[in-house]
């Protein structure tokens, strides 16, 4: 509460006003859901970077008298069809899924967000143009145009990350275009015009900054279809190339052994379904967090 | 109505043109000589300069288009460099399959994702409510093709009940086609089952709050009447429009699905045009698809004009 002295002026302490970040923080605590998302995506995040302390094996390592081993004492998560150790596959494979989701998000940012702040900020045929081809680009389901780009440019994860980047770009132009229609009417962006404010300037240092809540939310929700993308793509043998390993990939060839080694195909989906579930949970609990009628 | 709709169609026109142009550029993305990369192991002289022929590689990109648009226009999608051939019969040969599927898994979606939502907005804040949105949680983050490998285990290598893959046509053997396609329709239903439960919930609490609810409660009507006839039929319109959106995720959908079962439809197409760098099936495909589901997005919109009395006004 701001403490008012004799002559009606505020104290010192009411300036302190909470600053937006930590409000959004204080309030995406308070979300149960979004608090294990969060903590399973650092557990993730740990795993990946840290994978070679970490995974108890050399992921690429076969040993032909650990041909589809059950899960043991040695082998937590049993072995697959050449006697890989899964679980330091599984560890291993959180790099590939991890850095494919925020590479592809990333690219999709970086394209997404500028065209989108032209065509809502300048308007005109540049707008129109923009906005077709977002339309077009929206009008292809998601995966088939992935699966499209990534077999044109060639199988490999990177391709697989550009494929998945371009065919995310379109939510990001028509989310930030318009967000940019609604802030830039403000009377906050008007002022920063009739001080002399040159265009790239508004647009970089008024608007971006009023905007970046929902492009937050939406990049967290992206992120987890781009997890899902990148194990559909590797699944279908246009992502990560073998022997390195994947998720999807992992269970492209537990596919095969479903009979005798089951368990080939229970870990990695654990991990895709976790993943994902994690940062849908971030998702949604950022969501009401960042909604300013929540306040 | 009439004005919406010519409105809505012209719309159409330009998207579609920068959908082909898409889809024509995918071409342009290929590493190297298109012809050479099109003939695959073959370096046959003579298979290369038919490939450039064919195609027109020898001329500017923007005169390709215009050829490749005209063949397009005219219902030549081009011809499969593996099986030899038209991508439009190929298309036409496997839609109904994929038709079949994507039917059965949109009506798995209404009964559970829709059953589900008006539990849990009815029972709100209750061990069922908790329930359903777990539920829609495991849905939207489940990967189709784990839940078709975990269903395959269970039901095919396990109990034994359902062929594992396989395709039977309704006309061939009624039963045995539900057989073969319950399990990949399932999955295919699942994630849109989530999605759907999610909108009716959202749309149900809504809707119970209302005051014609409130009335129809303080007129002593049973809970049942209330739900099923005053507030479901409100309800659902916005959904079933929000739900054709998800048109998209059952069309990508059914690549997975159709490879994991091996059901010879649309999706296992593409994924074996991809394989067998069978880039004219790949285009086609993606063309046909883009197009069905801009098309089907037209319908649900005239469907929701159609379904709300405001705005048929």
């Amino acid at each position: 509460m701001a403490s008012i002295t004799a002559n009606g002026m505020a104290s010192v302490d009411a300036l302190q006003v909470e600053s937006p970040a930590r409000r959004a923080w204080r309030r995406l605590r308070r979300r149960k859901g979004a608090m294990v998302g969060l903590a399973i995506i650092t557990v993730f995040i740990v795993l990946a970077l840290l994978a070679p302390w970490i995974a108890p094996y050399d992921p690429l390592q076969q040993s032909w008298s650990l041909v589809r081993k059950a899960p043991s004492a040695a082998h937590w998560f049993g072995t697959d069809e050449v006697g890989r150790d899964l679980m330091s596959r599984v560890i291993y494979g959180a790099r590939a899924s991890l850095s494919a989701g925020i590479i592809s998000v990333g690219i999709a940012l970086c394209i997404g967000v500028p065209l989108g702040i032209v065509a809502g900020y300048v308007g005109g045929w540049i707008d129109a143009l923009i906005s077709r081809i977002t339309d077009a680009m929206l009008a292809t389901p998601f995966l088939i145009l992935a699966i499209a780009l990534a077999a044109f440019l060639g199988p490999s994860l990177g391709n697989a990350m550009i494929a998945i980047g371009i065919t995310a770009t379109p939510i990001f132009i028509r989310l930030t275009r318009g967000q940019v229609m609604a802030v830039r009417v403000e009377d906050y962006i008007e002022a920063a015009r009739a001080v002399g404010n040159p265009r790239w300037r508004i647009a970089l240092f008024h608007i971006l900054p009023n905007i970046l809540p929902p492009l937050l939310v939406q990049a967290t929700l992206a992120l987890a279809a781009a997890i899902i993308a990148e194990a559909a793509l590797s699944f279908l043998g246009l992502g990560q190339q073998p022997p390195a390993p994947s998720w999807g990939s992992m269970l492209n060839s537990a596919q095969r052994f479903l009979t005798n080694a089951p368990w080939m195909a229970i870990w990695p989906g654990v991990a895709i379904f976790l993943a994902v579930l994690s940062f849908n949970l971030l998702g949604d609990g950022l969501r009401d967090a960042l909604d300013p009628k929540e306040r | 109505m009439l004005p919406f709709l010519g409105r809505r169609l012209l719309q159409l026109i330009p998207t579609l043109f920068f959908v082909s142009v898409i889809i024509f550029g995918l071409q342009q993305l290929l590493p190297g000589d298109p012809a050479l990369i099109m003939a695959g192991e073959d370096r046959d002289p003579e298979v290369i300069a038919q490939i450039r022929a064919q195609y027109r590689l020898d001329q500017p990109i923007p005169v390709q288009y215009v050829y490749w648009m005209k063949g397009v226009l005219s219902g030549d999608l081009g011809e499969s460099m593996r099986i030899k051939k038209p991508v439009l019969d190929l298309v036409l040969e496997k839609l109904p399959v994929t038709a079949q599927l994507a039917g059965m898994a949109i009506l798995i979606a209404l009964v559970i994702g829709v059953g589900a939502g008006i539990v849990s907005a009815v029972y709100k804040d209750t061990w069922l409510d908790y329930g359903a949105n777990i539920f829609a949680l495991w849905g939207i983050s489940t990967p189709n093709f784990w839940l078709g490998i975990l269903l395959i285990f269970l039901f095919s290598v396990q109990l034994g009940w359902l062929p594992a893959s396989g395709y039977v046509r309704p006309s061939e053997d009624l039963r045995a086609s539900l057989a073969s396609t319950i399990m990949p329709a399932f999955v295919l239903g699942n994630a849109i089952a989530a999605v759907l439960m999610r909108h009716t919930r959202g749309a149900m609490l809504q809707v119970l709050s209302s005051d014609y609810v409130r009335t129809a409660r303080a007129k002593g009507l049973l809970e049942r009447s209330v739900v099923l006839k005053h507030a479901m039929r409100n309800a659902l319109t916005p959904v079933i429009t929000l739900g054709a959106l998800e048109l998209g995720t059952l069309l990508s959908g059914a690549v997975l699905t159709e490879q994991i079962f091996t059901v010879p439809g649309f999706g296992k197409l593409i994924v074996d045009a991809v394989f067998n760098r069978d880039y004219a099936v790949v285009q086609g495909v993606v063309l046909v698809t883009a197009t069905a589901y801009i098309t089907l997005n037209l319908l649900a919109d005239i469907a929701y004009m159609l379904a709300n009395p405001r705005l048929r006004s």
